[in-house]
């Protein structure tokens, strides 16, 4: 009854990470700057090294962290709640369980690299920059959203960021075009192109497969298992759900997605690995979402309440961090209590505005079609209603 | 006393009697008289890109066959002799992924021409010219632009059968966030192809194979590298005052010829040559309704939803309406998939007799 991957991430559980050592510590009741974990296991395809287990990470650094999931998870349980309200329309793909992926490889990446993602896309364009306020007013439709009100949850973009895409699969491609745009301008930053374990599937993934390793693209494809694409199990999907190794000659890692550290040090050598110029590396995160597919899916007619409870108990990426940070004396829960105190309030009022800001007039339907055109007349919805795309 | 003497040594004799001439009679400046230049539209398509890539390091071609083979109709011979592996890129046979990263090279600001060996296997690749490229920068409120060319030979050539022979026009034109170009003659093919090219928009231009080696006169100013043709504005090829006839791409050229046929029995027939699908120039064609009050469209493409369905309810809609003497007329592809046998496939396309037929019923005339 239990997806492939969370068993995997269940059978994870056995070998939970708890090893840490002190690195500098003057007495008992001090906070140090710095300490070191052991990571679960990172499985490998045609690579006879591997990301580190032992991972360090600085105070600083975990604070942030911890900040940034508590902010997505906060953001998007918002987002929930406005969508019930009806607040929100259309699609919303939720991303909580999964924010140790987008915080985590953000983390080993730099604002100049560039990421490409699908439509479970807001954790993502709250990494890349954007404030929640405009993401949570582009999911209501306001003018001040980051897409002015016209793209929606699907179609939100930033620098560096090209969404955001409602095409499963076709983002995939864009990225290693993306790649294909560093290489030619001899940049050294490289392209995180992610896609699901539904669209895993999609010929044209592997048609950027061959073309990505042919031409030794600078793209990281993630592939974010989350156990279920929609409604179908991996298992009943996939004929491998080994998807690091799908990309067959395209050396391939999977990692632990509920451990930020461990994702942040498989991206770290996965995109060293590309710096280098040595083409392509697939990257599979192993994680969970907790919501349905979207929110129009409860999400329990295709698997057990008790599994989800579970993961949230056991795995949740967030708790998982703060026990670390508690247990390794690098944060206390005092100052983790008051950054889940600020995310509430920065949200909740970000939730404000985002419900009484103004939709754009509709005269600015008409506009943004063409870049750099002079005005032109478009058709409206009947032969006597035009507007003007300025 | 002409018997031997070759043509040219003819024309030489008599600029020479001519120069003689004038000179006793008056002063002038010495003039030669010159010579047009002449260009097939596979030598404009690839004199274009050519011009664009030595111009814009950003611009580059990829496709399958384009480098080493020199294109498969040879419209990028030389090219991957000249500008290298970097910028003109051979492809697997796989649309999809090709053009998605295409459209991925333009959104990170590279230029790209993306070549679909013929506009028929762009349908394997339309999600991505539809969802990726032209409507990206609505969507991100003017954020995210998308400056690629999709380019290749479009509707029917010569007994490749169905699967190889439609015309995409319609199916292209109909999307706002694309720009849709039709060139028929070589200064239009040079001219658009340019202008595509640095349009920082998402522009498809549909060729036509049967029109690849055809030559046309190229005026000076179509020869210099700063020439560019306008999209959005179409071109009156030939004025008239009885009937006007619109078209596009390879059709242009039966509208000529039927203006020729007609001509003899007196009936003057203006030929628009539309240059642009989307945007479409309606201004040209309503001032020529209004002149000629008579309108047959033509086209290669199929008749249901077509270029020319599109004429119509447009000219409806307008205060050409008005000025008609008759109902707009439509020639078109037969509706029916290609066939493969000669004289099928030569009664699925329009010939000039057509044209010649439907004017004349335009007209009112047996």
């Amino acid at each position: 009854m239990l997806s492939c991957a969370a068993r995997l991430v269940r059978a994870q559980i056995q070998s939970k990470p708890t090893a840490c050592w002190v690195v500098a510590a003057r007495g008992y009741a001090d906070i140090v700057d710095e300490a070191t974990f052991t990571t679960n296991e990172y499985a490998l395809h045609k690579l006879d090294e591997g990301p580190s287990q032992t991972v360090t990470v600085t105070r600083d650094d975990a604070l942030k962290y911890y900040r940034q999931m508590q902010t997505i998870r906060r953001m998007e349980t918002a987002a929930g709640n406005l969508y019930k309200s009806k607040v929100i329309r259309g699609f919303c793909h939720l991303y909580s369980g999964q924010e140790a992926c987008a915080v985590g490889m953000e983390a080993a990446l730099t604002p100049d690299d560039h990421v490409i993602t699908a439509y479970r896309a807001h954790g993502w364009t709250y990494t890349r920059g954007v404030p929640p306020v405009n993401i949570l007013a582009e999911l209501t439709g306001r003018k001040t959203g980051c897409a002015k009100g016209k793209g929606g949850s699907m179609h939100m973009y930033g620098k560096n960021f090209y969404g955001g895409n409602g095409i499963v699969g076709a983002q995939v491609p864009l990225g290693a075009g993306i790649a294909l745009a560093l290489k030619y301008t001899g940049s050294n930053n490289v392209c995180v192109a992610l896609y699901g374990d539904g669209a895993a599937n999609q010929g044209q993934v592997f048609e950027t497969y061959n073309m990505a390793k042919l031409w030794d693209l600078p793209v990281i494809f993630v592939c974010e298992n989350n156990g279920y694409g929609m409604g179908t199990a991996v298992e009943r999907a996939s004929a491998s759900t080994d998807y690091y190794t799908r990309g067959d000659y395209v050396p391939g890692i999977r990692a632990d997605g509920m451990d930020v550290l461990a994702v942040r040090e498989a991206t770290r050598f996965a995109a060293e690995w590309c710096r280098s110029g040595k083409g392509p590396v697939i990257l599979e995160v192993a994680t969970y979402r907790y919501s349905g597919h979207s929110m129009s899916d409860p999400g329990t007619s295709y698997r057990p309440r008790e599994e989800i409870q579970e993961m949230r108990k056991t795995r949740d990426p967030i708790t998982g961090l703060r026990e670390k940070l508690i247990s390794a004396n690098i944060a206390t829960a005092e100052e983790m209590k008051q950054i889940d105190l600020d995310v509430r309030a920065e949200i909740d009022k970000a939730v404000e505005q985002a419900k009484t800001d103004p939709e754009l007039p509709v005269e600015e339907m008409y506009t943004d079609i063409f870049v750099d055109e002079p005005p032109f007349k478009v058709r409206g919805t009947n032969p006597f209603m035009y507007g003007m795309s300025k | 006393m002409v018997g031997n003497i070759s043509r040219r040594n003819m024309a030489a004799l008599q600029t020479l009697a001519r120069r003689c001439s004038t000179s006793i009679f008056k002063r002038h400046f010495s003039v030669s008289s010159p010579v047009a230049a002449q260009m097939t539209v596979r030598d404009a398509l690839n004199t274009a890109m050519n011009e664009e890539m030595k111009r814009d390091e950003s611009v580059f071609l990829l496709g399958e066959e384009v480098a080493e083979y020199d294109g498969a109709y040879k419209v990028s011979r030389g090219l991957w002799r000249k500008y290298g592996d970097k910028r003109v890129m051979d492809t697997p046979i796989t649309e999809m992924g090709f053009a998605g990263i295409a459209v991925g090279a333009a959104m990170a600001g590279l230029k790209p021409i993306c070549e679909f060996m013929t506009f028929n296997f762009s349908m394997q690749a339309i999600d991505q010219v539809i969802n990726s490229a032209a409507k990206t920068f609505y969507m991100s409120a003017g954020k995210q632009t998308v400056p690629i060319v999709f380019r290749g030979p479009n509707g029917a050539a010569a007994g490749v059968a169905a699967q190889h022979s439609q015309c995409f026009a319609a199916w292209y034109g109909h999307c706002p966030g694309l720009k849709v170009v039709s060139p028929y003659s070589s200064e239009d093919a040079k001219g658009l192809l340019k202008s595509a090219i640095r349009d920082p928009n998402p522009v498809v231009c549909m060729e036509n194979e049967l029109m690849y080696g055809t030559a046309f006169e190229m005026s000076d100013e179509a020869m210099s590298e700063e020439f560019l043709v306008p999209i959005g504005k179409a071109k009156i090829e030939r004025e008239g005052t009885h009937c006007t006839l619109v078209s596009h791409s390879k059709s242009v050229g039966l509208c000529l010829e039927a203006a020729q046929i007609l001509e003899k029995e007196n009936i003057f027939c203006e030929v628009i040559n539309l240059r642009t699908i989307r945007p479409m120039d309606e201004e040209t064609l309503i001032n020529s309704v209004k002149k000629t009050n008579h309108l047959v469209t033509v086209e290669g493409g199929w008749p249901q939803f077509g270029v020319g369905a599109e004429i119509v309810a447009k000219v409806m809609e307008s205060d050409a309406f008005d000025y008609l003497d008759s109902p707009v007329y439509r020639v078109t592809g037969a509706d029916i998939p290609m066939p493969y046998a000669a004289t099928l496939e030569r009664a699925t396309l329009p010939g000039t007799q057509d044209v010649v037929l439907t004017v004349k019923k335009s007209l009112h005339i047996q």
